[in-house]
């Protein structure tokens, strides 16, 4: 069974559910009360969007935003369709990205999780214009924004289409910023390509979990071009902090607590 | 494949060259000949496939920013820096005047040899570079000055102190500032234009391109590799990836076409320059009109409606 699933199957007669780190096998429970976090190493694995959202989000005042957005093909890309569906099926999700309102120990905010399941968590057209509903939504209702990022770039089988949603996406953050909204954007492991060069970056605060990798080019194209070896850490959250990329680091554990502090300076 | 036409055109152009001169009747007809020759190779350059394209995009004699800025442009007086850090070669700026009018251009720049090359870092920016464009552009906003881009990029610089300095925020920020200006900017893609490399200077009014100029989410090389693990298949990229200027113009992301010379500007860069000022000058009169706050509403509905679901 895959990590990612133990927030929904509860009723697998599997128990154990070793960590891809370091091979080190732990109890269900053990898991989700370290909210994927690896006991034994630390690592941090991938949430689910909605376990982000049920998470974060006070019970009971989650109300979804634009759910009916699904992958949308617009260059008939061969072979596209076929594994999008795939990709619903296995992930229940109808594209990489959820949005939703409600509120964070009473503060109301809307918030958008990319789903790094589903297409890598890739920037489609459809992925693109939900981030921009997203922003506009909150603009419109003058509520905080915060977007948990995680991608691995551009959706290539969408073409020009996947890139011009970064310009669309900062045009609409920076609309929203000049209005006065106020925008977290939270990085978790990998945030990369258009959306790292995008609304990512463009955050008022900018949190990232620890050990993600964020950056522009991914290190496998920087080592070929500058032929030589990366640091050990290069592109992870804490040589970001370290140059001042990013404002801090937070746990998981504290995710939601960080969140309501930065949301009540602003209210 | 082009490249093998316009190697035979060379020798033929040479051959009618030096046949030129003599007056035997032989040799006329074998001038005649020729030219013929030459003709029909030049129709055949008239339908090329969306590799070629990327071939011709790509010729180191194709004409780049700088020839471009000498050949349209008066009084240009260049602009260094990005006044925080380094002065990024990869991108031209400065201000100069069009048909009189003075305006601010920023540019990718490529080299027509291999040391220039090196000098421009093959067109490829850093973060300093998109910074030094923004600093020039926020000039422009100023002075109410019409901003002109030129567009010729394989992508940002894939390097480590390009990521150590932010490349991923550099970018996203030089399109957040792109958004807002209230000047007109019109963007011209005259060669190869990929990833968001190309997008940071391209969030315009009016995006012209050279008939066989691309615009991609990423190389046909790189889509080639992500996609099926195998960087040789780029031809076949260029076939789906609907990177050319009518492809563009499709999808909405082009306003304008500008025609080339048969076989590529290289061939005739003085009627290129003729050609782009044609159709530059309509496309900035087109803007003349507007509002300030018209512009900019202008842009983002553009950029908001592409690929609209
Ligand atoms: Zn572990």
């Amino acid at each position: 069974m895959a990590l990612a699933d133990i927030w929904g199957r509860s009723g697998s007669p599997e128990n154990f559910i070793s960590c891809p780190a370091c091979g080190r096998r732990a109890l269900k429970q053990v898991w989700r009360e370290h909210i994927n976090v690896c006991p034994s190493c630390g690592k941090y694995q991938p949430l689910k969007g909605k376990a982000r959202l049920n998470l974060v989000l006070d019970r009971g005042s989650q109300k979804e935003l634009f759910p009916e957005m699904a992958v949308h093909d617009p260059l008939g890309f061969p072979g596209y369709r076929e594994k999008a569906e795939a990709q619903q099926e296995k992930t229940g999700l109808n594209e990489a990205v959820l949005s939703a309102y409600g509120t964070i120990s009473n503060f109301p905010a809307v918030v958008a999780v990319l789903d790094s399941r589903f297409f890598m968590g890739s920037m489609s057209s459809t992925v693109g214009e939900k981030i921009t509903r997203t922003i506009e939504y909150a603009g419109k209702e003058k509520l905080p924004l915060i977007i948990f990022s995680a991608s691995g770039g551009a959706r290539m089988q969408e073409g020009i289409f996947s890139l011009m949603q970064m310009a669309k996406t900062s045009a609409a953050i920076q609309a929203f910023s000049e209005a006065g909204g106020l925008f977290i954007s939270y990085l978790t492991h990998p945030t990369t390509g258009g959306v790292t060069a995008s609304f990512a970056t463009l955050g008022d605060i900018t949190l990232a979990e620890p050990g993600a990798l964020i950056g522009f080019a991914g290190p496998r194209v920087i080592e070929q071009t500058i032929h030589a070896k990366l640091p050990k850490n290069f592109q992870r959250s804490e040589y970001l902090e370290e140059r001042g990329f990013v404002d801090m680091i937070v746990e998981r554990k504290d995710m939601k607590s960080v969140l309501a502090q930065l949301l009540s300076l602003h209210s | 494949m082009i490249r093998e036409r316009l190697e035979v055109l060379d020798k033929l152009e040479k051959k009618i060259a030096s046949i030129r001169e003599s007056k035997s009747l032989r040799k006329q007809e074998r001038l005649m000949n020729l030219k013929t020759f030459k003709q029909d190779l030049l129709a055949e350059c008239k339908e090329l496939n969306p590799a070629e394209k990327v071939y011709l995009a790509r010729h180191l004699d194709r004409p780049r920013t700088d020839d471009y800025v000498a050949a349209l442009f008066t009084d240009f007086f260049p602009q260094r820096g990005d006044h925080l850090y380094d002065n990024d070669k990869s991108i031209l700026g400065g201000i100069g005047r069009y048909h009189g009018q003075a305006v601010t251009i920023v540019g990718q720049r490529k080299g027509h040899t291999a040391k220039e090359n090196v000098e421009f870092n093959f067109g490829m920016a850093c973060p300093e570079g998109y910074r030094k464009a923004m600093r020039i552009m926020e000039q422009a906003e100023k002075f109410r000055r019409p901003i002109i881009t030129f567009v010729d990029t394989p992508g940002a610089y894939p390097g480590k102190e390009a990521e150590e300095h932010g490349q991923g925020e550099a970018i996203a920020r030089s399109m957040a500032f792109m958004s807002k200006l209230t000047v007109p900017v019109v963007t011209i893609v005259i060669g190869e234009g990929n990833s968001g490399g190309a997008l940071a200077l391209s969030v315009a009014n009016r995006i012209i391109m050279l008939e066989n100029s691309v615009y991609s989410v990423l190389s046909p090389e790189g889509f080639a590799s992500i996609l099926w693990k195998d960087a040789s298949r780029h031809e076949e990229a260029c076939e789906i990836m609907k990177l050319t200027a009518e492809d563009l113009k499709e999808a909405k992301v082009a306003d304008a076409i500008v025609e080339e010379p048969l076989g590529g500007a290289q061939r005739n860069p003085k009627l290129q320059f003729e050609y782009l000022d044609k159709v530059l000058e309509k496309e900035l009169e087109s803007l003349k009109g507007l509002s300030p706050a018209a512009l900019r509403e202008d842009r983002f509905k553009k950029f908001r409606s592409i690929g609209g679901l």
